[in-house]
């Protein structure tokens, strides 16, 4: 691994500095740990990779095909290595696909976009009383703290925003950046270590006025915020964000694309132990062209960022402790409408996920013939994030509360899908 | 941290709860009296001035005294002392206490920042500090609304709720900023604003106001879009659930939702593009809006598949569906007339929002059963009074500001502790909440604190194209057909990387010949005045001991002058205490 030292300063130089100040750098004896235990430790760390089909993806023509029904659309189904079919576009998913399963039985009701992103993230319906964590936030809560060494946000969110830390507080938000891999403003390079350490001593004197001041808990949390924001500049995990490191043949497999590229930074990011990435693709809010759309872009750009983040993660040794899953806000209506589009739909549609020691290779659940509605038992999104904090090894019995007090079942108490962890 | 600023498309933001259940003690007002006299002998806080050459600021005694003798109000105005009034009462019922009065730097920072959009100029916080006019600051809000940069912030706001922070394609941001920049500067009624922008037609960079419409207009959806963000900017009242289905909590039904869309069909947009010969790219050169001779109903599909038409009807008032009726300028006429239109109670909500970082209810554009107003008698008769008083806009401030519950200081006492609506409580303006500046308030904010606005005779439009290129780092358009944004000015990481190594901070903090920092070191003023004067410009107040002390040893730490100031000034714009409007 590349080691970027910033000129005009050298990290420890900073770090003795830093270390006597409030500026809260991670210790230099996590450093050494770090750099001691070597990739393995890491490597087999639990982790989640989200990606995001943001405007919601037609499952019903990429993973729960309608053949022969007025619904089916203009794509024909494949078979596949999990024994189940999928959208003729997918091709190479399909070689992978015995990596992965799909619930074909959710059935969530918010359609409405603000609205089913808020709920696919958080599991909880929007509630003016309570601003809920994303589902990454909640990751970084329970599993940050356990990664010491983690000197980068424990969630990032790559080309969207994800939805926020709602009560676990601003330390769990997601680290929003874009595929590029360039953190803005982040550089050290033209940083004297000795001024930016007076700089922040002098910040915390007025920090510190301001949070005795009894304003809530924005001023803490500001400090908080900073003092990961330092601990970012500072740290050689940036390296992670530098796709320039990995060999050109692996980039060109991933997609010369943004979605592609935020793929393999996830992959990179999940290396050095961060427990949550979440990479969006925009795009799906298909009312018009549903078809066209599709075909051009969305489904050529899916299937070879999809089956080559699996296959490298499997590849790698790391499949089996990374969960990835697959999904948007909701899926898009089985009708067809004038515009040749599909409009939104939340009663019947499908979520792909796999790895992190889940089954690959099923179908769970199904929806009747025209795909408009699911037969027998359906799964809301706490169902999909309870899989996923198994996985993890998250305690289910886990409770947060709310800053009213309340108590708040993780994943809104959902039960882990049993097809998927048996 | 959750979007505080309610002049934004807040997604989900914390709010009240029913307000029923907080407000159910019945203590009589005896002992609240009682509570209210114990309050105002309490200390103020912990902060002690330190050594600053001059007194430190009294707190303002006039307002004291009103709370200290319980009396509604002195203001004059009926209006101001029914808010009084009611407020005072949910604060009795609730048996809390409100916080102390803001000293003059605290409140003029907060005001300033509220109305003008960037915080004072330093040299005007001890100007009005030492003013003796036991009015003055109800004076100065209404020196404040006369100023232009009044009408530019108002411009900026309702720039940002009709047409986003990114411009949609076939929008002129222009033509819309100068509508506004129009509107507000000769404060004209809300209902005709709103009447305009509903109703427009024409070019969009002739008549601004069509570009509220355009900008709904990205994708061909038969106006789904417009008819939900109409009803929801407007009214307060959030339809686009009821798209697809009947509402399950509010009293909105399928059919309404389509009986609003069917006033808003007559529409067309026209582009006008040229080809540019150097690019060879056909340019949007600007959009018409027209009007087609659309007649009938339009139909939909209830969820049983089954097809329904919708007439165009406005709550229970039909008109002709005839193509010779032009549907959008009834639909104004409707949602603008009547002696309680939702137009009044929606603008109340959202400007009360904007001065207490909470409205009666939240989020501010979703009015209804599901997020019950926290002072429901309040509102209605505030909407009465607004439209009593010709939908006066600035009138509307004027109460707002001049209210006894905005002169508060922001912060909490153990005696009204409870009283936080960040932790799902019905706001009961006991104190002013804190909110996080905006990204266009931190930009102009760092202006004011450098002496650009007052040294350079800046050209506003420039500047505000200046500033909406910048903004644009910060924007993330989720792409759909609820044409919806999210900002990383948002607290997070991202933001704070951007102040302590933006361009923008480095700028403020460059210390070349002329630039502030040398204008300051410059002039023959001592260290400890110098250090005033960099507090004054950035945080509005004098230092305090403690922060005097760390100042002048960060300064001594450097043989030269200017990297401690640098220094100091850096850290002063980074803190929390800077960003967050107080």
């Amino acid at each position: 691994m590349q080691i970027r030292v910033p000129s005009g300063m050298s990290r420890r130089h900073f770090l003795n500095h830093a270390l006597s100040s409030a500026a809260a750098v991670p210790a230099l004896e996590f450093l050494m740990h770090l750099e001691a235990n070597a990739a393995t430790v890491r490597k087999n760390q639990k982790a989640c990779i989200l990606l995001w089909l943001g405007g919601g993806p037609p499952s019903i023509d990429m993973w729960d095909l309608k053949p022969g029904s007025k619904n089916g659309g203009e794509f024909k189904p494949i078979r596949t290595t999990g024994g189940y079919e999928i959208c003729e576009l997918l091709p190479k998913t399909a070689k992978i696909a015995n990596n992965l399963s799909i619930v074909r039985s959710m059935s969530t009701r918010e359609a409405d976009h603000g609205r089913g992103r808020y709920y696919l993230h958080t599991a909880y319906i929007p509630n003016p009383t309570v601003v809920h964590p994303s589902f990454g936030s909640v990751v970084s809560h329970e599993l940050g703290p356990k990664r010491p060494w983690l000197e980068i946000p424990a969630f990032v969110s790559i080309g969207g925003t994800s939805e926020g830390p709602g009560f676990l507080g601003m330390a769990n938000a997601p680290f929003v950046v874009d595929a590029g891999g360039k953190i803005r403003n982040a550089e050290m390079d033209k940083m004297d270590g000795d001024r930016f350490h007076n700089r922040l001593s002098m910040l915390e004197v007025v920090e510190t006025g301001f949070i005795n001041s009894k304003r809530g808990e924005a001023p803490q949390a500001h400090a908080d915020v900073y003092k990961k924001a330092v601990n970012l500049m500072t740290s050689k995990q940036m390296s992670a964000f530098r796709l320039q490191d990995e060999k050109p043949e692996v980039c060109a497999a991933y997609g010369n694309n943004n979605f592609g590229r935020g793929l393999l930074m996830a992959r990179r990011l999940v290396e050095i132990g961060v427990p949550f990435v979440e990479v969006t693709m925009d795009g799906w809010d298909l009312h018009q062209q549903v078809f066209n759309g599709l075909k051009t872009r969305l489904l050529p750009n899916l299937d070879q960022g999809f089956s080559s983040l699996v296959s490298d993660l499997s590849a790698r040794g790391m499949l089996e402790h990374t969960v990835v899953i697959c999904m948007g806000e909701f899926g898009r209506t089985p009708n067809i409408n004038a515009n040749v589009g599909r409009d939104h739909w939340a009663q019947s549609w499908s979520v792909v996920m796999g790895g992190g020691g889940l089954k690959g290779g099923r179908v769970i659940g199904g929806t009747d013939k025209d795909g408009v509605a699911v037969e027998g038992k359906s799964y809301l999104p706490g169902d999909l994030w309870a899989t996923v904090a198994s996985a993890l090894g998250i305690p289910l019995a886990t409770v947060h509360t709310s800053k009213l007090g309340r108590p708040m079942k993780i994943a809104n108490g959902g039960t882990p899908i049993q097809e998927l962890t048996t | 941290m959750s979007n505080l600023c309610v002049f934004h498309d807040s997604r989900v933001a914390p709010a009240c709860e029913s307000v029923r259940r907080f407000l159910a003690a019945p203590f009589a007002g005896v002992f609240a009296t009682i509570a209210l006299l114990l309050l105002t002998s309490s200390a103020p806080g912990s902060d002690k001035p330190g050594k600053p050459t001059e007194k430190p600021p009294a707190r303002s005694s006039k307002a004291d005294k009103v709370l200290r003798s319980g009396e509604t109000h002195r203001s004059a105005d009926p209006v101001v002392a029914l808010i009084n009034q009611q407020i005072r009462q949910a604060w009795q019922e609730n048996q809390i206490v409100a916080s102390p009065v803001a000293d003059d730097e605290e409140w003029l920072r907060r005001v300033s920042l509220d109305l003008h959009g960037h915080i004072p100029f330093w040299k005007e916080i001890d100007r009005f500090r030492k003013d003796k006019n036991p009015n003055k600051r109800a004076a100065l809000v209404d020196k404040m609304l006369d100023d232009p940069a009044f009408v530019r912030n108002w411009t900026t706001l309702w720039t940002n709720l009709t047409i986003g922070r990114q411009t949609p394609r076939q929008v002129s941001r222009a033509g819309i900023q100068k509508f506004f920049r129009e509107s507000f500067a000769q404060n004209r009624p809300w209902n005709e604003i709103v009447y305009d922008l509903v109703s427009a037609e024409g070019r969009s960079d002739e008549n601004g106001a069509v570009n509220f419409l355009l900008a709904q207009m990205s994708t061909r959806d038969e106006m789904v879009l417009a008819t939900a963000k109409t009803t929801r900017l407007f009214m307060g009242v959030q339809l686009q659930c009821a798209q697809c289905h009947n509402h399950p909590f509010d009293p909105w039904k399928q059919a309404q939702f389509w009986e609003l869309n069917s006033f808003l069909r007559q529409t067309r947009p026209i582009e006008h593009r040229t080809l540019n010969r150097a690019t060879g790219q056909r340019m949007t050169d600007y959009t018409e809006l027209v009007r087609t001779d659309f007649s009938g109903p339009v139909y939909y599909e209830k969820r049983s598949g089954e097809m329904q038409v919708a007439y165009p009807i406005f709550f229970d008032k039909k008109i002709d569906p005839g193509s010779s009726v032009d549907r959008r300028k009834e639909l104004a006429r409707l949602m603008t007339s009547g002696d309680r239109p939702y137009i009044a109670q929606a603008m109340i909500n959202r400007t009360w929002g904007h001065f207490f970082g909470y409205g009666f209810s939240n989020p501010v554009d979703d009015i209804g059963a599901r997020h019950p107003p926290s002072h429901p008698e309040l509102l209605e008769r505030l909407s009465q009074e607004f439209v009593k008083n010709h939908f006066d806009v600035k009138q509307l401030i004027r109460w707002i500001c001049t209210s006894d519950a905005y002169q508060l200081t922001s912060r909490t006492t153990i005696k009204n502790a409870k009283d936080d609506p960040a932790m799902g409580h019905a706001p009961l303006f006991s104190r002013v909440y804190p909110k996080p500046m905006e990204a266009e308030q931190l930009y102009d904010s760092l202006l004011i604190a450098t002496d650009v606005e007052h040294t350079v005779h800046a050209d506003w439009t420039a500047r505000q194209k200046q500033r909406d290129e910048w903004l644009q780092q910060f924007i993330f358009a989720f792409g759909t057909d609820e044409n919806d944004e999210a900002s990383t000015f948002n607290g997070t990481i991202p933001q704070a990387l951007l102040m302590m190594n933006g361009q923008l901070i480095e700028k403020a903090t460059g210390g070349e010949s002329g630039s502030f920092l040398h204008k300051v070191l410059d002039s023959e003023s001592t260290e400890i005045q110098k250090i005033q004067r960099l507090y004054l410009a950035s945080l509005s107040r004098h230092p305090h001991g403690r922060e005097l002390g760390a100042a002048e040893h960060l300064i001594e730490l450097y043989p030269d002058k200017l990297p401690g100031y640098q220094d100091l000034f850096w850290a002063l714009l980074n803190s929390n205490e800077f960003i967050i409007n107080h």
